[in-house]
């Protein structure tokens, strides 16, 4: 249903509405159950860029698990363009924390995997010499993960996501383990790949400042359960600057709210 | 530029291939020392025969190494191939004199029991027919086993790593049925199949496929959840994940349980091959036991070595080829 919208549309990868009401979710545990998401409504606009902040192991990612289909939600709904979420779509894909690239399979090909899972390949193989251009690793393209650094290695991760032209790129945590450096050279790059491609993006991080570079709209959660505790709307042209004193001061609300406001 | 100039120049720009092989031409020596022991030195107790075919033998190795000695100052790879073996090709004679003084020079070991290594060289040019037939027998039966074994171990272990349902079928014949020795199950199987032959390939392809399960078993189970997750998000469905996933990501443990299984069915096989079936190494070995042919046996065991040492080092060679992927494998 959601590829037949999208082979509609003029616009091959305009992005996705996402909409989630009254989600709850739970884990087993021992017997009890934990909950982790506790009655979470939020509408995400096509082409919107959405952070999701929290404390440490609040939910968020479930959050994403539950969006990407890899889960079923214990109560709610979920609608991808107003069709319910039921399971995995090539629409909906995910950047997670750790590149997961598969170690036995060269860059070209890691990168080939969502064309070649959906036997599109064979017209397609274009798209994979563009997408690795795209992140800056055409001459990799024969290199095994092994040989990679952990920014190129995510690098890798984010075109493999890309070809697929996701209508909904869903980003847990993709630069959490990068170093400093190659973060803020791929939060650029990031934005500029979401202004090109017109993609829905969301992006769940700790960094409170990666949020405010890049989101169009911050929502804050609660510890666990998590709830949404606050939702911030970030009028700012991009590029944006970090020591813009618009966002130094929406920082310090934020940490406020996840109540670290003493330690700024 | 004056001449001495020149000749500084030339002696730098020497190629590092030209270096005198010092160990090469010692091995050369030792291996010469050894024919003429085995030629000039009289045996003690019997005359034996093809004494001077061993060492001819000799002599050539060190016609060979001398080759590579010359050949090595011209050409890299010669070098790159032969100076590893230097210490080995030393040695070589050495253990080689060692057995020719103890047997047939001073025949210091009792003489049936201990044959020289002239016997040994007597009995492939004599019964080579034989011992090539037994070979390819043992071969054809090994093959025909293995292959068995490895296949069914391989879709066994895949089903059970991925199938809950199968897997609760086949566990406990797993658990119970794999760890008896499948020779144990030899005098059972020779009644209940209709061939000594087909009961032998029966009990070789039990050997392989015990551990070739368990470890593609664990291999498919042990494959990181993440990957699963990663694909799923890109549309990937069951048949996908099994063969482009599962398999890939569980290939360096099968290969593993490969090579045990591999181990089990040479001694499945040498079993079978004595107690039942009248063909291979395995008959050969006993045929000329009780002949008190030790020769014979000797020669046949030094095959079997062989071939079984090749068949473990080809299985290697696959592996490496098929897990280039992988960072610092063991070498075979």
């Amino acid at each position: 249903m959601v590829n037949a919208a999208r082979a509609a549309s003029a616009e091959p990868s305009r992005g996705l509405a996402l909409r989630i009401d009254n989600l709850s979710h739970g884990f087993s545990l021992e017997g009890h159950k934990l909950p982790v998401l506790e009655r979470v409504s939020l509408e995400i606009e096509p082409g919107e860029f959405v952070a999701l902040l929290g404390p440490s192991g609040c939910g968020k990612s479930t959050l994403l698990r539950l969006v990407a289909g890899l889960e079923g939600a214990d109560s709610g709904s979920l609608t991808a363009d107003g069709a319910a979420i039921t399971g995995p779509d090539p629409t909906r894909v995910v950047v997670f924390q750790d590149p997961t690239l598969y170690p036995w399979r060269p860059v070209w090909d890691n990168v080939a995997l969502g064309l070649e899972a959906r036997r599109l390949l064979k017209t397609t193989k274009g798209k994979v010499d563009e997408a690795l251009a795209k992140v800056g690793l055409s001459q990799f393209a024969r290199a095994y993960p092994r040989q990679l650094s952990g920014g190129m290695a995510q690098r890798v991760a984010l075109a493999r996501a890309l070809v697929n032209e996701p209508r909904l790129l869903i980003l847990d945590e993709p630069l959490g383990k990068l170093d400093s450096l190659t973060r803020i050279a791929m939060q650029q790059e990031l934005i500029d790949l979401w202004q090109r491609q017109g993609y829905t993006a969301l992006l769940v991080t700790h960094d409170v400042e990666e949020a405010l570079l890049l989101a169009n709209r911050v929502i804050v959660f609660s510890d666990r359960p998590a709830q949404i505790k606050a939702e911030l709307t970030i009028n700012r042209p991009y590029p944006r600057h970090r020591d813009d004193p618009y966002l130094v001061d929406l920082r310090k609300q934020i940490l406020g709210l996840l109540g670290l406001g003493q330690s700024w | 530029m004056s001449s001495v100039d020149l000749v500084v120049e030339l002696e730098r720009s020497k190629p590092s291939a030209r270096i005198f092989w010092l160990q090469g031409v010692v091995a050369a020596v030792v291996w010469f020392v050894a024919a003429l022991l085995i030629v000039y030195l009289p045996n003690a107790t019997r005359l034996w025969p093809m004494t001077q075919g061993l060492a001819n033998l000799c002599l050539i190795m060190t016609g060979l190494i001398l080759l590579a000695v010359v050949a090595g100052r011209w050409s890299q790879r010669v070098v790159a191939h032969t100076h590893t073996l230097g210490p080995w090709l030393i040695a070589l004679p050495i253990l080689l004199t060692i057995w020719e003084l103890l047997t047939a020079k001073f025949g210091v070991l009792p003489v049936p029991f201990f044959a020289p290594p002239q016997a040994l060289l007597d009995v492939y040019v004599e019964d080579w027919p034989r011992l090539a037939d037994s070979l390819f027998h043992s071969a054809i039966l090994l093959g025909s086993g293995v292959a068995v074994g490895a296949l069914t171990g391989f879709i066994a272990g895949v089903a059970i790593g991925w199938s809950r349902s199968i897997g609760y079928w086949l566990h406990p014949v797993l658990r119970i049925l794999g760890p008896v020795p499948s020779t144990a199950l030899l005098p059972l199987c020779f009644f209940l199949f209709p061939s000594s032959w087909s009961a032998s390939v029966f009990l070789i392809a039990l050997a392989t496929w015990f551990p070739v399960t368990v470890l593609t078993w664990s291999g498919v189970s042990s494959v990181d959840k993440a990957y699963y997750d990663v694909a799923r998000t890109l549309g990937a469905k069951q048949g996908f994940l099994i063969f482009k996933v599962a398999i890939p990501a569980a290939l360096p443990h099968v290969f593993v349980g490969l090579f045990m299984g591999l181990g089990a069915s040479f001694s499945t096989l040498v079993v079978a091959e004595m107690m039942g079936v009248k063909s291979g190494i395995g008959w050969y070995l006993q045929w000329a036991q009780g002949w008190a042919a030790y020769a014979n046996m000797y020669a046949a065991l030094l095959i079997m070595a062989l071939a079984c040492s090749g068949l473990i080092s080809a299985l290697f060679l696959i592996r490496d080829r098929l897990l280039a992927w992988q960072e610092g494998a063991m070498k075979w």
